[in-house]
C-alpha cells in the first residue's frame, strides 16, 4: 500500500542537436537540413553512426530521481534550459525519456500552455469543446462544466464570436477557464502564469491554490518566486539537467536565487556586461561595506552598512538619478532609494557633468530582519530614459545576532526588524 | 504490493513511462478512449475548411464537377476513350468521387502533424487521432459530391430528351464496402506520409506531384479494361485501382466485377494500412522532439 503519486528513477532525456558534421547546430537547423537534403542527411548519418553518443547530443535531463506523494504540491525551479520543461513534458507523456522510468498513479492533466489547439476561426463555444477534448475531457464532462467555464472566463457576450476577434486578455481568460476545470488526480503546470495582466495572474493563482487545497497532486513550474512560495511547500531545483536540491520551498528559492550570484558583497561590471543602450552611463561597481569599511557579504543587523555605487558618465546627463532596490530572496520589495532623493542633491545635480562618481548611502542599524537580500541597481532620468538596470546585482546575508527579540530562537515574519521603544505600563 | 481496496481506489491506473525501443504495440485501446477527440478534430477541420471563402461549401462540388467536365470534353469527346457504355459524365464522376476523397485525405493527413505541431508539443493524446481525423474530415466533402452524382443520374434518367439511361444495380449495397476500402487506403497512405513529413518536409513537395502521378495510374479517365491483360496484375498493385473499379462496379454494374485484381488491390491496401500504423507508432515517440 502506498500513497505515492509519482516516482521517477534515473530519468534522462537526450536531444540530438545535429546529425551533420557541424557540431553546433540547433534541432531546427538539422531538421530543415534534413528536409532540404535527405540524401545528404542519410549519408552523413551512416558515416556518423560509429561515433555513438557524440558531441552532437545534449542531456536536457540526467539522473533525475524523486518521488511525489499524493496531495503534495511540488514546485520546480531552475534557470532557462535547466530541464524543467523537459521534465514536465516527460511526466505529461508528450515526450519519452531516453533512460530511466517514471511510475504515475492516477490520471495526469497537463497544462504546459493555455489554449492548446484553439482555432482562431472557431467561436468561443466551439473552442471550449475542442480544447476540452484535447486536454482529455469527455464531452459530457465539458457540457456539465460549460456554464461554469464561461462564467469564469467572463466572456459571456462573446461566446459565439470567433476567438480571432477577442482581445488577448479575453482569449487568455477563456483558455485558462477550460484548463482550470480539468480535474485530474495529478496536475502538471508550466509557466502559464507568465502571460496576461496582473488581474489574470491573480485569478490563475487563486484557482491554482484552490486546486492545491482540494488535495490534488500538483507539479508547478514557474519563474515567479512569490507564486512558487505561495503555492508549494516543497520544491526541486534543477540546474543544467541535474536535480541539485529538494528542500522546503523557502530554502530552495533562497538557493536558486543566490546560486550564481556574487557572494562577496561586491558586483563589478565588465565592459561586455554593459549594454550599448546604457551609454553615456557606465556602471563600474556596486559594493557593500560594514561599519569598519570592509567589503562584506554578511552584514550585522545591529550595525549600519554602507552601499556604494561607482559609475562614470561619458556625457552630461540631465536629471540623472542613481539608486538601489532592496528586496528579499522571497521576492518581496522592501524599498527603492535614489541619490537625488533629497532636495539638496536634486537641485545641485540637476545636470550631472562628465566624470567618474561614487554615490554612497548608509543603511541604518536595527532596520532589517535576518535573512538573505538582493540589491538591484537603477540609473535613470525620470520619465525620460532608463540608462541601466540590474535587478539582481548582488545578494547578501543579514545576521541577526543582537537584534531585538533574539532571546527567542524563532524566525520573525517580515523583512524588517526595527528596534522600537516599547513602554510597558501597569494599570491598576 | 498488497491490494487494499479500502484506501486505494480500485479504478486507479498505474502508468509506467520508460523508453521504448524499436517497434511498439499499436495501443488501439488508448485511441478508443480518445474517440471523442477524433470527432472534435475532424469537426474542426470541416468547420474551418470553408470559413472566409466566398463560395463556401460549393468548393466541395466545384472541384470534382469541373474536373468531370474537363474529362468529358477531352477524354470523352475528343479522345473518345471508351467508358464501359456508361455516359461519360457519370463514368468520370463515379471515378472522381473516391479519388477526391483519397487525394484530400492523403494531402490533409500528410500535412496534419506538422500543422498541429503546437498540440503535439504540449499535450498528450494518441497521435494517431490527428491523421485519422484528417481522413474522416474529407467524408463530408464526399457526401456532398455524392449528392451531385445522384442528381446527375436523376437528370440522365428523367430529363426530357435524354438518350441515356443509367441503371444502378442490385449490388449497390456493396458501395459502403468500397467506401471503406477507400478510407483504409487513404488512411494507410496518409499515415506513412504524415509520419515521414515530421522528419522530411520533402513530403510537402512530393504530395502535389504524387497525387498527379497517381491519377494517371488509376482508372479514372479510362476503364481498367483498357490495360492489356498481361499488365493487369501489375496494374492492380495500385490499391486505388480496386477502389475506383469496385466503386463503379458496385454503383453502375460497369466494368470488371470483383476479381483477382480486386483481391490484389485490397491486400495491398491492408498491408499499407498495417505497415503505416506500425511505422507511425514507431516514429510517434520522437514526434514531439522532431516536429
Amino acid at each position: 500500500m502506498t500513497d505515492l503519486a509519482i516516482r521517477a528513477e534515473d530519468l534522462g532525456k537526450r536531444f540530438r542537436i545535429g546529425i551533420t558534421q557541424d557540431s553546433y547546430r540547433t534541432l531546427r537547423d538539422s531538421l530543415s537540413e534534413a528536409a532540404k537534403a535527405p540524401f545528404r542527411a542519410f549519408r552523413s548519418k551512416s558515416r556518423n553512426s560509429n561515433r555513438g553518443n557524440s558531441i552532437n547530443t545534449i542531456w536536457a535531463l540526467k539522473n533525475v530521481s524523486f518521488d511525489v506523494h499524493k496531495g503534495q504540491v511540488l514546485g520546480i525551479i531552475g534557470r532557462n534550459g535547466a530541464g524543467k520543461s523537459t521534465l514536465l513534458k516527460i511526466l505529461s507523456r508528450v515526450t519519452e525519456p531516453t533512460e530511466g522510468m517514471v511510475e504515475i498513479h492516477g490520471r495526469v492533466g497537463s497544462l504546459l500552455e493555455v489554449g492548446t489547439g484553439f482555432h482562431p476561426e472557431l467561436t468561443g463555444r466551439e473552442n471550449i469543446y475542442l480544447n476540452g477534448a484535447i486536454l482529455g475531457m469527455k464531452r459530457s464532462e465539458i457540457e456539465r462544466k460549460f456554464d461554469e467555464m464561461v462564467a469564469f472566463s467572463e466572456v459571456e457576450q462573446f461566446i459565439d464570436t470567433p476567438v480571432k476577434r477577442y482581445s488577448s486578455g479575453m482569449y487568455l481568460r477563456l483558455a485558462f477557464a477550460v484548463a482550470a476545470h480539468l480535474e485530474p488526480e495529478i496536475l502538471v503546470v508550466d509557466e502559464v502564469l507568465a502571460v496576461g495582466d496582473a488581474e489574470f495572474q491573480r485569478k490563475c493563482l487563486g484557482k491554482m491554490s484552490d486546486v492545491a487545497q482540494e488535495g490534488r497532486t500538483v507539479l508547478f513550474v514557474s519563474h515567479n518566486m512569490s507564486a512558487i512560495l505561495r503555492l508549494t511547500e516543497e520544491a526541486l531545483v534543477l540546474d543544467r539537467g541535474r536535480l541539485v536540491m529538494r528542500a522546503p520551498t523557502q530554502q530552495a528559492v533562497d538557493y536558486y536565487l543566490t546560486s550564481g550570484f556574487t557572494q562577496t558583497g561586491e558586483r563589478i561590471w565588465t565592459d561586455d556586461e554593459i549594454p550599448a543602450e546604457a551609454a553615456p552611463f557606465c556602471p563600474i561597481s556596486l559594493k557593500l561595506f560594514d561599519s569598519r569599511h570592509i567589503v562584506v557579504d554578511t552584514l550585522r543587523s545591529v550595525e549600519p552598512a554602507i552601499i556604494e555605487v561607482e559609475y562614470a558618465l561619458d556625457a552630461p546627463i540631465t536629471g540623472l538619478r542613481v539608486g538601489v532596490y532592496l528586496m528579499t530572496t522571497r521576492g518581496e520589495q522592501i524599498f527603492t532609494t535614489f541619490d537625488t532623493d533629497s532636495h539638496e542633491n536634486f537641485e545641485r545635480y540637476s545636470v550631472r557633468p562628465v566624470g567618474r562618481y561614487v554615490s554612497r548611502c548608509v543603511i541604518p542599524a536595527d532596520l532589517l530582519n535576518e535573512g538573505r537580500y538582493i540589491l538591484g541597481l537603477n540609473a535613470s532620468s525620470f520619465r525620460v530614459r532608463r540608462y541601466f538596470q540590474d535587478e539582481y546585482a548582488l545578494t547578501f546575508s543579514l545576521d541577526g545576532t543582537g537584534a531585538p527579540g533574539m532571546q527567542w530562537p524563532e524566525p520573525r515574519l517580515g523583512p524588517l526588524r526595527p528596534r522600537l521603544e516599547w513602554q510597558i505600563e501597569e494599570r491598576k | 504490493m498488497a491490494q487494499t481496496t479500502l484506501t486505494t481506489k480500485p479504478e486507479e491506473e498505474i502508468l509506467i513511462l520508460r523508453p521504448t525501443h524499436g517497434w511498439a504495440a499499436l495501443n488501439l485501446r488508448d485511441l478508443w478512449v480518445y474517440r471523442e477527440l477524433i470527432y472534435f478534430l475532424s469537426w474542426r477541420d470541416v468547420k474551418v475548411r470553408y470559413k472566409q471563402t466566398a463560395l463556401g461549401v460549393a468548393w466541395a462540388i466545384i472541384q470534382p464537377f469541373f474536373t468531370m467536365v474537363v474529362f468529358t470534353i477531352f477524354f470523352g469527346k475528343l479522345a473518345k476513350v471508351p467508358t464501359n457504355d456508361v455516359p461519360p459524365p457519370i463514368f468520370y464522376m463515379t471515378g472522381l468521387l473516391p479519388w477526391g476523397l483519397f487525394t484530400k485525405a492523403i494531402t490533409d493527413a500528410g500535412h496534419s502533424l506538422v500543422m498541429n505541431r503546437s498540440m503535439i508539443t504540449k499535450v498528450y493524446f494518441p497521435r494517431l487521432a490527428i491523421p485519422i481525423a484528417s481522413v474522416l474530415g474529407g467524408l463530408v466533402d464526399f457526401v456532398i459530391a455524392f449528392a451531385i452524382l445522384v442528381g446527375m443520374i436523376l437528370y440522365y434518367n428523367y430529363a426530357p430528351g435524354s438518350t441515356y439511361h443509367v441503371a444502378t444495380t442490385r449490388l449497390v449495397w456493396t458501395l459502403p464496402l468500397f467506401l471503406l476500402l477507400d478510407i483504409i487506403t487513404s488512411l494507410g497512405v496518409g499515415l506513412w506520409l504524415s509520419a515521414l513529413n515530421v522528419n522530411y518536409r520533402d513530403i510537402n513537395y512530393i504530395l502535389p506531384f504524387l497525387t498527379q502521378f497517381w491519377l494517371f495510374i488509376t482508372p479514372i479517365a479510362y476503364p481498367a479494361s483498357l490495360i492489356p491483360a498481361e499488365w493487369q496484375l501489375i496494374y492492380s498493385l495500385n490499391p486505388m485501382t480496386g477502389v475506383v473499379e469496385g466503386f463503379r462496379w458496385a454503383f453502375l454494374g460497369a466494368g470488371t466485377p470483383p476479381s483477382p485484381m480486386l483481391a490484389v488491390s485490397t491486400t495491398i491496401s491492408i498491408i499499407v494500412l498495417i505497415s503505416g500504423l506500425f511505422y507511425f507508432r514507431r516514429m510517434e515517440q520522437t514526434f514531439a522532439d522532431m516536429v
